[in-house]
């Protein structure tokens, strides 16, 4: 037989491209089948891919919450300057230590280019009172008019303190939300925003005018909770339980950034020097303080409790910090009693954190789907044992090898496939779950990135799976499959 | 040159210490247009000589050729096209697929052939008509009794248009009435011009056939003759059922 139509290989290609809306079928309906064995198999995939993409949105979530906090703070250009206790071979010297003063910020102003700005900052432990209520602010602190932009606050009504007040060292003060809703109450219980401009506070006792508010801090997340509230029908509103709901939410972990913002109070720095100076906190904020005695320690410059400055940028960051360093220890006589924190420490914490919970949340998924793809070799095998006959048969009447191997291997990728879309569906609802008990208030974000991933993974294992079965099956001895009856 | 060559044709199995010779030195040439029966008691070695004849197994030792192919040569994806092409198998049980129609059970080898559906459904409704089964397109094997299983599964070794069809006891599993039916049928593609070769251990099935060769324990017996194998008085009485 010379050139005769047996075997040609282009041909045969498209035999086996034709064949593949029919192999397709014929799995369809051999799943269809086992309708119940089927769902079990494909039971890890879907566990598998819901647990994958619920997994990186939960993370994609904290991590927007976090940066959306990052940003709140100041962002990454923010050094603090904090007094700290000497290093143990200055231990001796610690009479001589004059702390962080005023002076510092005219020397680093003065000698340190790569630092832009600086913000001293006077900590006082205060109370205030008014309208009969009293209030502990987390924060209250004297400070210069830049202070407003170094903490990324914005003033919604009124003004913020001008360089005149802190000449003048004049009694006043710009609150935030959390005061006003302390001492004359929230919107949410009051019915009306109110702005308590002109009134008078007392803070630790002297008596204070309120110049400017500043805007209501929220995350995204929050501020479309309470949208949310505000179109829910009047009863629920009436019944305060928004209100409670906020109070509540407000000093979870993961708005706490928020809440701190809107529990700070700003007097002008000269104000509080000249009328608080021996309350006056020296130490970090958030720890506990210790009123300094003798005013002004051993130079007599104004002391303060930190110093925020940010630097020209964050890829200078370790220059700027050289820069300030080297200008403080002279100021400081060699005397290292301060030290820097950045918001890099932070930064990378969350990348830490991202990072092993991406690896964590991707280890539970890839074992998922490992055992799911066991499962679908362990079902593929159990069906080729039951479709012996229907092989050998297959085979007699012309099946290839690649044929059998095509045709097992389109039934597992068949399954997993339909596992993969079914663990897709089941993603959403499972995010919905785990929003509803989730540790922060961070909503989950499901990516589109994380779905085609998800989805790409579970073609792969059924692949995987379905190649040791095929590989098998294609190559059953077409005799043995049909004498056995 | 015969469409069939077979040559010093030999198969052992080896079970352990054993060696089981199921085909022992055969040689054999099966002529375009004949109709043949190879018969021999259970065990002789018949269905391994059909299994190595329909390229579904190969031999220990020997050579065939069949249209002109040395099949000994070919490799694993030629076997399968030669089988798709050239090839039809009807077997003692029937061995349709049970999860498909009879429809689509006859078009089974034109899928691996990569005709086209609409060429397929044509052609698998002719072949079941030329056996008289079209009205159970639509069934189950199940569905259907053993003489029509076997006619859609002769329909199906029909479609692809073989050079040749080989059935093993095809009348096996067939009450004699339903397997009479099925001889007839057979008959009637052997006068039509078909090659086809007949398995069975039952002389008087075999004597429908214009040429006989006996296997005894993997050999061609040497003397073929109806007085041996008592065929003929049965061919005295004109095998009535056909
Ligand atoms: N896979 C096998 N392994 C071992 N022996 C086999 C195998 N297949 C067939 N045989 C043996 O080969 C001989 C011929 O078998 P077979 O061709 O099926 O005979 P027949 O079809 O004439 O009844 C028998 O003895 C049988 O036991
Ligand atoms: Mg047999």
């Amino acid at each position: 037989m010379k050139g005769g139509p047996v075997l040609r290989a282009p041909e045969e290609l498209r035999h086996t491209y034709a064949q593949l809306g029919i192999t397709l079928l014929a799995g369809m309906r051999e799943i269809w089948a086992h309708k119940f064995r089927s769902l079990l198999t494909m039971l890890g995939i879907i566990l598998g891919v819901s647990s994958l993409v619920a997994m990186s949105a939960l993370v994609a979530g904290m991590e927007k919450g976090a940066k959306e906090s990052l940003v709140a703070i100041g962002g990454l250009e923010k050094v603090r300057v904090e007094p700290q206790d000497l290093p143990v071979e200055q231990r001796h010297l610690t009479d001589q230590a004059v702390g962080i003063t005023i002076n510092d910020v005219y020397a680093l102003d003065h000698s340190a280019p790569l630092i832009r700005k600086l913000s001293p900052e006077m900590r006082l432990p205060a109370t205030l009172s008014a309208n009969g209520k009293t209030y502990r602010p987390w924060v209250c602190v004297g400070v210069w008019p830049v202070a407003l932009e170094m903490s990324e606050h914005t003033i919604a009504h009124g003004r913020m303190i001008t360089e005149l007040d802190d000449e003048l060292a004049r009694n006043v003060c710009v609150i935030g939300t959390a005061t006003r809703d302390e001492l004359w109450g929230a919107p949410e219980k009051v019915g009306r925003e109110i702005i308590p401009l002109g009134e008078t506070v007392y803070i630790n006792g002297v008596p204070f005018t309120i110049v400017g508010m500043f805007q209501h801090y929220e995350s995204e997340q929050e501020r479309k909770a309470r949208e949310l509230a505000k179109l829910q029908p009047e009863p629920a509103q009436q019944q305060g339980g928004v209100a409670r709901d906020r109070g509540r939410g407000g000093r979870r972990r993961g708005n706490f950034v928020f809440y701190l913002k809107n529990s700070t109070v700003y007097l002008p720095l000269n104000t509080v020097w000249m009328k608080f100076r021996s309350g006056v906190a020296l130490t970090g904020f958030g720890s506990s303080f210790q009123p300094v005695g003798g005013a002004g320690g051993a130079t007599g410059d104004p002391r303060l409790s930190s110093l925020e400055v940010k630097i020209a940028s964050v890829d200078l960051l370790p220059e700027a910090l050289q820069q300030a360093r080297n200008v403080l220890m002279s100021t400081h006589k060699g005397i290292e009693d301060f030290t820097f924190r950045t918001q890099e420490d932070w930064a990378e914490q969350i990348a830490i954190f991202v990072r092993n919970a991406r690896l964590s949340g991707g280890l539970i998924a890839g074992i998922s789907l490992l055992v799911g793809g066991i499962g679908i070799m362990n079902i593929m095998l159990a069906s080729i044992s039951e479709r012996v006959r229907e092989i050998g048969i297959r085979k007699s009447v012309g099946a290839a090898t690649v044929d059998i191997f095509v045709q097992i291997l389109v039934e597992s990728v068949v399954i997993a496939v339909l596992g993969g879309l079914a663990g897709l569906a089941t993603s959403f609802a499972l995010v919905n779950l785990i929003s509803s008990f989730s540790p922060t208030e961070n909503a989950p974000i499901v990516q589109v990135g994380s779905l085609l991933v998800a989805f790409s993974f579970s073609v792969v294992v059924g692949v995987l799976a379905g190649i040791f079965p095929a590989v098998k099956a294609a190559r059953l001895n077409p005799i043995q499959a049909l004498r056995y009856e | 040159m015969a469409l069939v060559e077979l040559r010093n044709v030999s198969k052992i199995y080896r079970l352990g210490e054993e060696e089981i010779r199921a085909l022992d030195d055969v040689s054999l040439d099966i002529e375009e247009g004949e109709f043949i029966s190879i018969i021999g008691p259970s065990g002789s070695g018949k269905s391994t000589l059909m299994h190595i004849l329909g390229c579904l197994d190969s031999p220990t030792q020997g050579t065939i050729k069949l249209d002109g192919v040395m099949i000994q040569n070919a490799g694993a994806r030629e076997l399968a096209a030669i089988r798709n092409r050239k090839i039809g198998f009807v077997f003692q049980f029937f061995n349709l697929l049970p999860k498909l129609n009879v429809l689509q059970n006859v078009e089974l080898p034109m899928i691996y052939s990569g005709i086209s559906g609409k060429e397929r459904h044509r052609r698998a409704l002719e072949a079941l008509e030329s056996v008289d089964l079209a009205n159970r397109a639509r069934h189950r094997p199940s569905q259907l009794s053993g003489g029509q299983q076997q006619r859609a599964a002769i329909a199906r070794a029909l479609v692809n248009n073989p050079r040749i069809i080989f059935a093993d006891e095809p009348t096996g599993n067939l009450d004699s009435h339903t397997g009479d039916a099925i001889l007839q049928l057979f008959r009637k593609l052997s006068q039509a011009g078909r090659t086809i070769v007949l398995v069975t251990h039952d002389p008087e099935i075999a004597a429908v056939t214009p040429r006989r060769i006996e296997i005894r324990d993997g050999k061609v017996a040497t003397r073929v003759d109806l007085t041996l194998a008592g065929l003929d008085r049965v061919a005295a009485k004109g095998a009535p059922a056909l």
